[in-house]
């Protein structure tokens, strides 16, 4: 879960890492009074989880509490590379600037550790850095028993060739870094830029936070960090029932089990799309495991309401999962359904293969339900849901 | 032969008392497997009984070792747990450990894989978030059902637990030497490279199957490995051409960043290190067979 800069700054604030006072706002007319909070000027920076928001105008200076109104009305609403903006955050002016730098830390997949990286060139895109002069990019692996101590620190900034000048107070915010990365069960934590004030401080002017959502049963406050308004309302609904649903721009409807065949379902159906008019899948939904009649339902339900839906496609391959109880768990689900006034419409293709393949198949046949079609081949049953789709 | 797991392997059960480990036990049982015990502090000194099997419960991974020679571990405990479960296995030095819960949070898996590795990597961590390994006809270590195929002389090695079992189906005639579901999440322990590199040491392999999924860049290394250090014919697949970038596909690890762990290039990845790689899964039997028929 991606986090917007100013809960990045107030996790930064909670462990230490040296942060401007700063506030969310998501009216203009509260502008005001957080600018009068500090002591009169500010700027007011569009919260977006998007970089080059500078560039797109969503970050402007006030020089008095009156401004801040005109530019929060300004950058409200504005949209940021697809992105609307949503709230502001009135923050503290920062002293004058003498240098821009770049810290982070992050998982490093391939080497299954976690890694530092360091720049004395911040302020840019750090992509474009790593590209262009890759030399001025320190990266250090960090054990994830040992973490980073002072010591690690200053090793990690004298590889970045910091300037003595400023070595120990960036270790020092490194050090406050790497406690805010393992507290809060983060996959990235990130400050760019951190500055160099003319009066001699290190501070974290802008930051990103990555939190890792396997974390959430020791991570209970993280939860209110979720932006419940950005989301899909179809993949918020499925969230609340507990479900694996992800909602993509097709119009095959998808139900399977078990994350790699879910999404190996997706490639197969649009694959078979080509031969439909272009078909593609609606949506990833992986009921998982042991899917009860519930599960199906619930499921059919949040695919049945998607309006792109033409089709749909269940495909389960019975490991653990019993395909008696699936096809068991589709025909009460449409009788659940029914006796909740819901009309279903949509034509459903099923493919059962697997553990009681053969009583789950039968039960679907004495179902004899007039949308459930039966197709025993994954590939066969992707192409007649692409057909079915494309027919609509 | 086979890899990691044979019909000599001696198998205890962490968290083989909770419900989840029961079931599995039980079936793990039904598939042949040698289990020797179960371990939960609170429950040491007791027995339980699974379908006429009467299964010791010891106190620690380590005195499960000493009192019936156990070496190999599959783990069934829950998140919150799995670190200081995974710990002790390491600290017990036990040849393999298989971890099969999901949900595991990253700074705990890099924990317990740094901690491995601190201590020489005298233990084989298999998962998490896997459906384990058997080798059909001796033994199971895990939740991948033991009755979809035979033994037989393919290996296969996937992050997907599902697309194992289709991938297993599929090819259900020939039957394989070992299957091992290496799991989904970001950080594992056995990789693609290393099952790779075991199925080419192993005479009773001939060919291999390998399934990948989008996220990291696991395949593409996979590819180079193959390239330079595999003769044996490999078949791959890769599940996920249609995910979008940002978006988490199910398992923890499957998410395509930027221009970084798309299918297609690993796709390209795969097929430049000469590897066959299937549209469908059934397709990439459809591969396996023909390579088989010579």
């Amino acid at each position: 879960m991606d986090l917007f800069e100013y809960q990045a700054r107030d996790l930064f604030a909670k462990h230490g890492v040296p942060v401007l006072a700063g506030e969310v706002i998501d009216t203009p007319e509260a502008a005001r009074e957080a600018t009068e909070r500090l002591g009169g000027k500010s700027v007011v920076k569009a919260q977006v989880k998007v970089g080059g928001r500078g560039k797109a105008g969503g970050v402007k200076l006030a020089a008095n509490p009156d401004e801040a109104v005109a530019r929060a009305t300004d950058i409200l609403g504005m949209d940021i590379k697809g992105h609307t903006v949503h709230k502001v955050m009135i923050a503290e002016l920062s002293p004058e600037i003498e240098a821009e730098y770049y810290v982070s830390y992050l998982l490093d997949r391939t080497n299954r550790t976690f890694l530092a990286m360091a720049s004395v060139q911040g302020g840019m895109d750090i992509e474009e850095v790593a590209e262009k002069t890759p030399e001025a990019l320190a990266k250090v692996p960090v054990n994830a028993v040992e973490g980073v101590d002072i010591e690690k620190a200053r090793e990690i900034v004298a590889l970045a060739k910091f300037p003595a000048e400023v070595a120990e107070g960036v270790a020092e915010a490194m050090v406050t870094l790497w406690k805010t990365f393992v507290a809060e069960d983060a996959l990235l934590v990130e400050v760019n830029p951190l500055v160099k004030t003319k009066d001699g401080r290190i501070l974290a002017l802008d930051g990103k936070v990555s939190l890792d959502e396997n974390a959430e049963f020791r991570q209970p406050e993280h939860e209110a960090l979720e932006d419940k308004d950005a989301a899909d309302p179809l993949e918020a609904a499925a969230k609340a029932k507990g479900l694996n649903y992800v909602k993509l721009d097709g119009e095959v409807g998808i139900i399977g089990n078990g994350a790699g065949l879910v999404m190996s379902t997706l490639d197969v159906v649009a694959y078979a799309g080509e031969n439909h008019g272009g078909v593609k899948p609606a949506n990833f939904l992986d009921i998982g495991g042991g899917a009860s009649a519930q599960v199906m339902a619930n499921g059919l339900e949040i695919i049945l309401g998607d309006a792109d839906v033409k089709s749909v496609f269940v495909n389960v391959f019975g490991g653990i999962t019993a395909c008696d109880e699936v096809a068991n768990g589709i025909v009460q689900a449409l009788q659940l359904l029914a006796d909740k006034g819901e009309e279903v419409t949509k034509p459903l293709v099923v493919r059962l293969d697997g553990n009681n393949a053969e009583l789950g198949r039968k039960i679907l046949s004495d179902a004899n339900h007039p949308l459930v079609q039966r197709v025993d081949t994954m590939d066969g049953a992707a192409d007649k849901a692409a057909e079915l789709a494309a027919a609509k | 032969m086979a890899i990691f797991l044979n019909k000599d392997s001696k198998v205890i059960v962490q968290g083989m008392t909770g419900a989840t480990g029961m079931k599995h036990t039980k079936l793990m049982l039904a598939d042949g497997s040698n289990i020797v015990g179960g371990v939960n502090p609170r429950k040491a000194g007791t027995s339980v009984d699974i379908d006429g099997h009467e299964i010791p419960v010891f106190g620690t991974v380590a005195e499960a070792m000493e009192k019936t020679g156990a070496n190999v571990s599959v783990l069934f405990v829950p998140p919150a747990f799995a670190k200081a479960a995974v710990v002790e296995a390491i600290d017990a030095e036990i040849p393999l450990a298989v971890v099969i819960t999901e949900g595991i949070a990253v700074h705990d898996s890099a924990a317990f894989w740094a901690y491995a590795k601190a201590k020489g990597n005298k233990t084989r961590i298999i998962g998490p978030n896997c459906p384990g390994l058997i080798t059909p006809g001796q033994s199971n270590a895990g939740i991948i059902p033991g009755d979809i195929t035979k033994p037989g002389r393919i290996g296969l090695v996937s992050k997907s637990g599902t697309l194992t079992y289709q991938m297993m189906y599929e090819l259900r005639d020939i039957g394989f030497s070992s299957a091992v579901g290496i799991g989904g999440d970001p950080v594992i322990g056995t990789t693609h490279i290393d099952a790779l590199a075991a199925f080419e040491a192993d005479p009773d392999t001939d060919l291999i199957v390998m399934i990948g999924e989008i996220g990291g860049d696991a395949e593409e290394r996979a590819a180079d490995f193959i390239k330079a250090n595999v003769t044996k014919p490999v078949v791959g697949y890769v599940a996920g051409f249609t995910a979008p970038e940002g978006k988490t596909m199910g398992h923890a690890g499957a998410i395509v960043s930027g221009s970084s762990g798309t299918a297609q290039a690993k796709k390209e990845a795969l097929e430049a290190a000469g590897v066959k790689v299937g549209k469908t899964p059934t397709e990439t039997a459809k591969l396996a067979r023909e390579i088989l028929a010579g």
